[in-house]
């Protein structure tokens, strides 16, 4: 009997178009942007200006309160403005503007592929140089890992846990990782031991990637406190919580984070990059990004660097515009639907998703029948078709009591109810009111 | 290019809509109606066409003239409504009584608490409740299952009462269980009894109580309760007198408590959300039952039970609240 979580959970169909296309690097276009806002927390300050030439791998920008991140240059190129820009949902965001004139690396960092091993820094220096070399959560929710790696006191440690679950249909690019980087993986795993000061850590994998779960396994094999694990299929398994309780039955409390029951969760990509901070000196300037939609004619998944535009991935892929309705950041079930393509690559993309135009649109919305599928379906065993009730009606706090807050916005509500109801969208804004409520209330 | 689409996640979603969930239900109801017109006859078949043309027909006009708003007759569940209508009353029932039974489960019980979704009783049981208090001797005129072959189109075949007719009479005339001639287990498994037309097959009820749950369109929560529930409550009965009181197999078997169990209890608008209330729901209906046929004036419990527990429904909605994850007390 294979593992999974307790409560809830969906099975969308899982689409992965991808799955046996290699990782292939693709060149940046003349011009790219890189966004200051990249990770959960406050945005980056540039630390170039207009005119200044920078080499790939030096630094742009740091992030200077506690919840921030340092960003990179990708390239090497000329600055050519600090600008705004419009971001995925038409915002305007404030990015570096590099013109890219060639590919000259700084000498710091090493490219070759050649595997190392041997860690030679002691915990507190690694937690420093993954700040420095500005590494994020690459499963989507881009928290900067160095705030991760460092454990509040009174709290401890016991387990690392890497996420390589890749729940969400179509997308591809933490499998093709670990079958293509498994050693490298597996070093980062020993990299976050070391840094955390656990003996220590499962790598969880969900059962649809045999493959990846038999590789890792034997590259782990030679390391005993690493344990790879199969997980049964079923969604949201990527979840923080969702993934500590199914590989310990350890529920994290309401309103708490993983250390709470001494766990801490990092992602195979961010795993990866961290293996390649520590022992290439490399920051975080490139991830790799799914490129699928069934009318896609080449889904792929790409070395892509950071701030190449949406577009240029698409081309490439080779998108049919006529033929698209929506094309979404991330995967179908949590990922944001783009308002256009000019858009760049962040760290926190972990794929672009084109979806058919008949696809596109949401179905007629019907009365509610209290089938109780929401509540069934929810994982974190809340009432979503109270909870957006009370949100549409704006009684901001029976959604509060409701616990409205736990929600993790995973959608299987929504996904699953027969009457096609927006319950997400009404859940989003109630989380948005009671959020502002709250943070009044202790003012 | 056209213009890209915009929305909130999640952008896909499964495949389970209220289309296919009526339509599953209807499914489901088909083994147990067949039973019905091989017993029945041709009649059977009469009273399901009027019945269900006539839900259909009211929910039409009831939006077109009386709410102006856009018809829901394509969702199936009016005729939903109508087939369990049929089912619950004896096939010999006059059409024009059939016509006023869903009469009042469209346009009372549901169009008028604001339509789909929104009624708090099942509408098929309160229009069978409403046509038993208005046709009383309509809707106790049990037809018995055909004896020949030949008699498929005869619609005026032999009446009789049902097993809980008889046994309720006949415990009131002083009789004892052993004194009284009560239909085989294996007839009631099959459904070669008096009763209304979708209720005597235990199996074709089975069977469709199976492929619902196969379809995930309900839980084994309120069957379940329900049917252990009157099981255990009949069987202490039965203990402590048999003479006296039924067994609980009989119970189970006899009138309309699969049918209820299965699909009327279970019906998702009047029924709780969560699986404590959906217990505590089943609880209740299978008290009920029993306490209704065995102290109560009528032989049959089911059809009250359940209605007096859908009105119990939104409190126990309010009281049995799903576990939360980590939750903190």
């Amino acid at each position: 009997m294979l593992k999974t979580f307790q409560k809830g959970g969906v099975h969308p169909h899982e689409n992965k178009l991808s799955a046996n296309k290699p990782i292939q690097p693709i060149d940046p276009p003349a011009k790219i942007f890189i966004p200051l806002s990249q990770s959960l927390g406050a945005p980056s300050k540039p630390v170039v200006k207009k005119g200044d030439e920078v080499k790939a791998g030096d630094i742009l920008a740091i992030g200077e309160a506690f919840i921030s991140s340092n960003i990179h240059s990708p390239v090497s190129g000329k600055i050519e403005k600090i600008d705004d820009y419009f971001d995925v949902s038409g915002y305007r965001k404030p990015a570096i503007f590099i013109e890219v004139t060639g590919r000259e690396w700084n000498e710091s960092v090493d490219l070759s592929d050649e595997l190392k091993e041997d860690i030679i820094l002691d915990g507190a220096s690694i937690i420093q140089k993954v700040k420095e070399l500005g590494i994020v959560g690459l499963g989507g929710a881009t928290f900067p890992t160095h705030v991760k790696l460092m454990v509040p006191q009174g709290k401890k440690a016991e387990l690392l846990i890497i996420n390589g679950v890749e729940c969400e249909p179509y997308l591809t690019s933490d499998h093709r990782l670990m079958l293509e980087k498994p050693r490298e993986i597996i070093t980062g795993t020993r990299i976050l031991m070391k840094a955390l000061g656990v003996t220590k850590a499962i790598i969880g994998i969900e059962n649809n990637k045999p493959d990846a779960i038999n590789l890792l396994s034997k590259h782990a094999s030679s390391y005993p406190g690493i344990e790879v694990c199969a997980l049964k299929v079923k969604y949201p398994q990527g979840g923080e919580k969702q993934l500590i309780q199914a590989l310990t039955g350890r529920e994290v409390p309401s309103g708490k984070l993983p250390i709470e029951v001494g766990c801490i969760v990092q992602n195979v990509g961010t795993t990866f990059a961290v293996y390649q901070a520590i022992q290439k000196n490399k920051p975080l300037v490139e991830r790799v990004v799914t490129v699928t939609g069934t009318n896609v004619l080449n889904p792929s998944n790409f070395l892509v660097k950071i701030g190449t535009p949406v577009s240029v991935l698409l081309e490439k892929a080779g998108w049919q515009p006529e033929k698209s309705g929506k094309v979404i950041a991330g995967g179908p079930m949590m990922g944001k639907a783009l308002l256009n393509v000019e858009v760049p690559i962040v760290k926190g993309t972990s794929g672009i998703l084109v979806l058919n135009r008949e696809e596109s649109f949401r179905f007629k919305v019907q009365p509610c029948i209290r089938c109780a599928k929401c509540v069934s379906a929810c994982p974190m065993g809340l009432e979503p078709y109270y909870l957006a009730r009370v949100s549409e009606i704006e009684k901001y706090d029976l959604a509060e009591n409701g616990a409205i807050l736990d929600c993790i916005e995973c959608g299987s509500c929504q996904y699953i109810c027969p009457s096609a109801r927006p319950l997400l969208d009404h859940i989003r804004l109630g989380k948005l009111k009671v959020n502002e409520n709250i943070r009044s209330r202790n003012q | 290019m056209n213009p890209l689409i915009v929305s909130g996640s999640p952008h896909i979603h499964g495949e389970m809509t209220i289309k296919s969930i009526m339509w599953g239900v209807v499914i489901a109801l088909l083994p147990a109606w067949l039973a019905g017109v091989w017993f029945f006859g041709i009649a059977a078949v009469i009273v399901t066409l009027v019945s269900i043309a006539s839900c259909v027909l009211f929910e039409f006009l009831i939006q077109k003239f009386v709410l102006k708003q856009e018809t829901t007759i394509n969702d199936g569940s009016a005729v939903v409504t109508g087939l369990l209508l049929a089912m619950n009353v004896p096939s010999s029932l006059p059409w024009w009584q059939v016509v006023i039974g869903s009469l009042v489960a469209i346009g009372i019980v549901k169009m008028a608490f604001g339509g789909l979704g929104k009624n708090l009783f099942n509408p098929a049981l309160v229009a069978r409740v409403f046509l038993l208090i208005s046709f009383p001797v309509a809707m106790t005129t049990w037809p018995l299952p055909i004896e020949s072959r030949a008699n498929v189109f005869n619609f005026d075949g032999v009446t009789g009462p049902t097993p809980l007719g008889s046994l309720k009479t006949q415990l009131a005339m002083g009789q004892t269980l052993a004194q009284i001639k009560l239909p085989s287990y294996t007839d009631l498994f099959w459904g070669n009894i008096g009763g209304s037309l979708g209720e005597v097959s235990a199996i074709a009820l089975i069977i469709g109580g199976i492929y619902l749950l196969y379809r995930k369109i309900i839980t084994w929560h309120i069957p379940v309760s329900y049917i252990l529930t009157a099981f255990i409550f009949s069987g202490i009965l039965w203990l402590v007198n048999p003479n006296r009181y039924a067994d609980p197999i009989f119970h189970i078997l006899a009138g309309g408590l699969l049918i209820g169990a299965i699909f009327m209890a279970t019906d998702l608008v009047t029924s709780p959300m969560t699986a404590w209330g959906k217990i505590i729901f089943g609880i209740g209906c299978g008290v009920l039952t029993i306490v209704i046929r065995v102290f109560g004036a009528y032989p049959e419990g089911v059809s009250f039970a359940i209605l007096i527990m859908n009105a119990f429904v939104p409190l126990i909605d309010r009281a049995f609240k799903p576990k939360r994850f980590g939750e903190v007390k």
